[in-house]
């Protein structure tokens, strides 16, 4: 696959993002029918499904340069986005092979790696580095192994350790999330920083998701959808970022909101790393406006049927209270009442119009 | 995307003592082997002819580098053939396919000590603990359980030096459980593998002095067979027959019943099934002492059956 990268885009202040046809195309809807509610949406992460989103361990679309610099703007104003526990170094080292054995078997064009005992050289073209290390001494690496490669990966990853039955988040990096902190949750276990999501507790979803995901093995990942809505194509939408994003909701008016409003849905994907035992999530934010979304017909009309028919609970965790009925007004133009296929794909190979 | 199998060509098998064989195995294509954390083990699948189709075995890792894993297999007096098969047949050059690591018996990242009690083969993932133990200074005391003739064999594994805290016990009797427990500091895990009366006394005894369920680990392979039952699917009528020296979960794929399983030793969960009536031999460690008590439900990997026929909802 080639790709060709927009070097150019910013996800603040003036915001200058969008996505080409063929990245909607392969946009991973995250609603299978037209109605949502939650659900143990885990399935096995291997190279297939309906988008070729999930082709690869960790995709790199057209968004990959300007995400990365990105990352980079929020560790330079906030270097406590990135905290990993001092038991998890073993678990460091386990992601930077992961990532690092994933991109170059999945994009040969634009990573490699040789390794020569534990003398590795790295190569990350489209950022422009060239990297030789010794795997296992820290003080080879700019910077620790988890930022060192997280900083050339689109998403957020944490480092979960498996103990006492349950799953602590033990480290992570965040710049791209959608309202949780790590600097928050650091030492939380699956319940704790679960503990704001609504309904789900109820449905017994965490006690099941949590046996499945101390059961995942090495070489057999999983992976899930889920999504909100996020005013403006803003990565950073965290706790300690509000100020700048809060406000944003205040903006959305019945003409601007089918560029402004996006859907935000992220990939999370779930490894056992082997030296260390630990878990990794990688928490990949998609980005798409409902107008971009809306060009491929059978997505304008389950959105505007998925947000109509949303739970009340949904609707304000999601925090959505404030433009709900208006996102869900500019929708309905897309729905003519005709029947949708099942499944998330587009259905279709080329955008009409 | 990501490897799930792998050929390993055996470079070296030694004979450790009459019943012990070690296996050094590297990857059959030269590429470098996934590493494993101490504690895992890989399956080996193997072409027993006599069994009729292959006999998958589980095996600790007892080292692994990125070029070698390295086992220690003990010819089992009751075997299904798979460990005869590699005292037998397995010799330099043989390529075999096995899984990549997997890890039920992973070592507490928090622990203050480890404290590590072996009986016999058991020895196999202490000795991977130990080395990853050693190389982060972490504190650590061994405590293994030999017969007479085996003694020498596993102070030479264990490569013992005085004051380091590893004992090799000739016989059960030679050491004293509840004091070994009782004297432990606060924030100790205790790691337990070898027969099951071994890893039961050692759980048992940590239950009373208090210790938390949470710092009591155990591995357990291998889950011996016993007597013969028969196994009867409520859906299809169909009656299969469980033989002494295998598992239900073995008898169900024999018989062609397209059965889920993953660990294939009582841990995972995964393949559970759905009892309509007789009375299970729960030999897992999965389902609570409630779901077993209820008996519901029965993990075909190890359990068996206390009755002559077990009704399954399949």
């Amino acid at each position: 696959m080639t790709t060709a990268f927009k070097t150019d885009e910013t996800f603040r202040d003036e915001f200058r993002y969008a996505n080409s046809d063929a990245a909607i195309l392969r946009f991973p809807l995250p609603f299978p029918e037209d109605a949502y509610m939650y659900s143990v949406n885990i399935e096995p992460h291997f190279a297939s499904g309906a988008t070729n989103v999930f082709h690869t361990a960790f995709d790199v679309d057209e968004h990959y340069v300007s995400e990365c610099r990105e990352r980079a703007l929020v560790l330079a104003q906030d270097p406590n986005r990135c905290i990993v526990l001092p038991h998890m170094a073993q678990a460091q080292w386990d992601t930077l092979e992961l990532l690092m054995e994933s991109l170059a078997r999945d994009y040969p064009q634009h990573f490699s790696l040789d390794r020569d005992g534990d003398r590795w050289t790295w190569q990350n073209r489209p950022l422009g580095i060239h990297d030789t290390f010794t795997f296992g001494d820290t003080s080879t690496l700019p910077y620790a192994p988890f930022e060192y490669i997280t900083r050339q990966a689109q998403g957020d990853f944490t480092l979960q350790d498996q103990r006492e039955n349950t799953l602590y988040l033990d480290g992570g990096i965040a710049t791209t999330q959608a309202d949780w902190s790590v600097e928050f949750n650091v030492g939380m276990t699956f319940h704790e920083w679960h503990g704001p999501v609504p309904l789900a507790h109820e449905m017994g979803i965490f006690d099941r998701a949590l046996q499945y995901l101390m059961r995942v093995r090495y070489g057999h990942p999983g992976r899930r959808l889920n999504w909100t809505m996020t005013v403006n194509p803003r990565l950073d939408t965290s706790p300690e970022n509000y100020p700048a994003w809060g406000p944003d909701r205040t903006t959305l008016t019945p003409e601007n909101i089918g560029d402004r409003l996006h859907l935000r849905v992220e990939l999370q994907s779930f490894y056992r790393l082997p030296r260390s035992n630990a878990l990794l999530f990688g928490i990949r934010a998609y980005l798409a406006s409902i107008n971009e979304l809306a060009r491929v017909p059978k997505w304008g009309r389950r959105l505007h049927r998925v947000l109509r028919d949303l739970p009340p609970e949904l609707i304000a965790y999601k925090g959505m209270t404030r433009f709900h009925a208006m996102a869900v007004e500019h929708l309905a133009q897309f729905d003519d009442g005709a029947s949708t296929a099942p499944g998330i794909g587009a259905d279709i190979d080329h955008l009409p119009g | 995307m990501m490897q799930t199998t792998l050929l390993l060509r055996v470079v070296q098998a030694d004979l450790l003592a009459p019943t012990l064989r070690r296996l050094v195995l590297e990857a059959a294509d030269g590429a470098h082997l996934p590493p494993a954390a101490p504690g895992a083990h890989i399956t080996l699948t193997l072409p027993v002819a006599a069994h009729g189709k292959p006999i998958r075995n589980s095996y600790s890792l007892v080292a692994a580098t990125g070029q070698h894993y390295e086992l220690i297999v003990r010819r089992a007096q009751r075997s299904r053939g798979g460990s005869h098969y590699v005292h037998d047949q397995l010799a330099p050059g043989a390529v075999i396919e096995a899984t990549v690591p997997h890890n039920l018996f992973p070592l507490a990242t928090q622990a203050r000590k480890h404290l590590l009690i072996a009986g016999g083969i058991g020895i196999t993932p202490m000795l991977s603990f130990l080395s990853a133990l050693r190389a982060r200074n972490a504190r650590v005391e061994l405590h293994q359980l030999a017969a007479a003739d085996e003694v020498g064999v596993f102070e030479g594994l264990l490569g013992l030096r005085a004051g380091d805290g590893l004992h090799v016990h000739q016989g059960r009797a030679a050491l004293d459980l509840a004091d070994l427990l009782a004297r432990q500091p606060l924030g100790t895990h205790v790691y337990t593998c070898g027969p099951a009366s071994l890893m039961d006394a050692v759980q048992d005894q940590a239950r009373a002095l208090g210790w938390p369920a949470t710092h009591v680990h155990r591995e357990d392979f291998g889950a011996a067979g016993g007597e013969p039952f028969t196994l009867r699917l409520s859906r299809s009528g169909q009656e299969i027959a469980v033989d002494g020296e295998e598992t239900m979960l073995e008898a169900l794929e024999r018989a062609g019943v397209d059965a889920r399983s993953l660990c294939r030793g009582g841990a995972c969960g995964e393949c559970m099934l759905p009892v309509v009536e007789g009375t299970p031999d729960h030999r897992d460690h999965f389902l609570s002492d409630a779901e077993k008590a209820s008996g519901l439900l029965v993990m075909p990997c190890v359990s068996r059956a206390q009755c002559a026929t077990l009704v399954l909802d399949l």
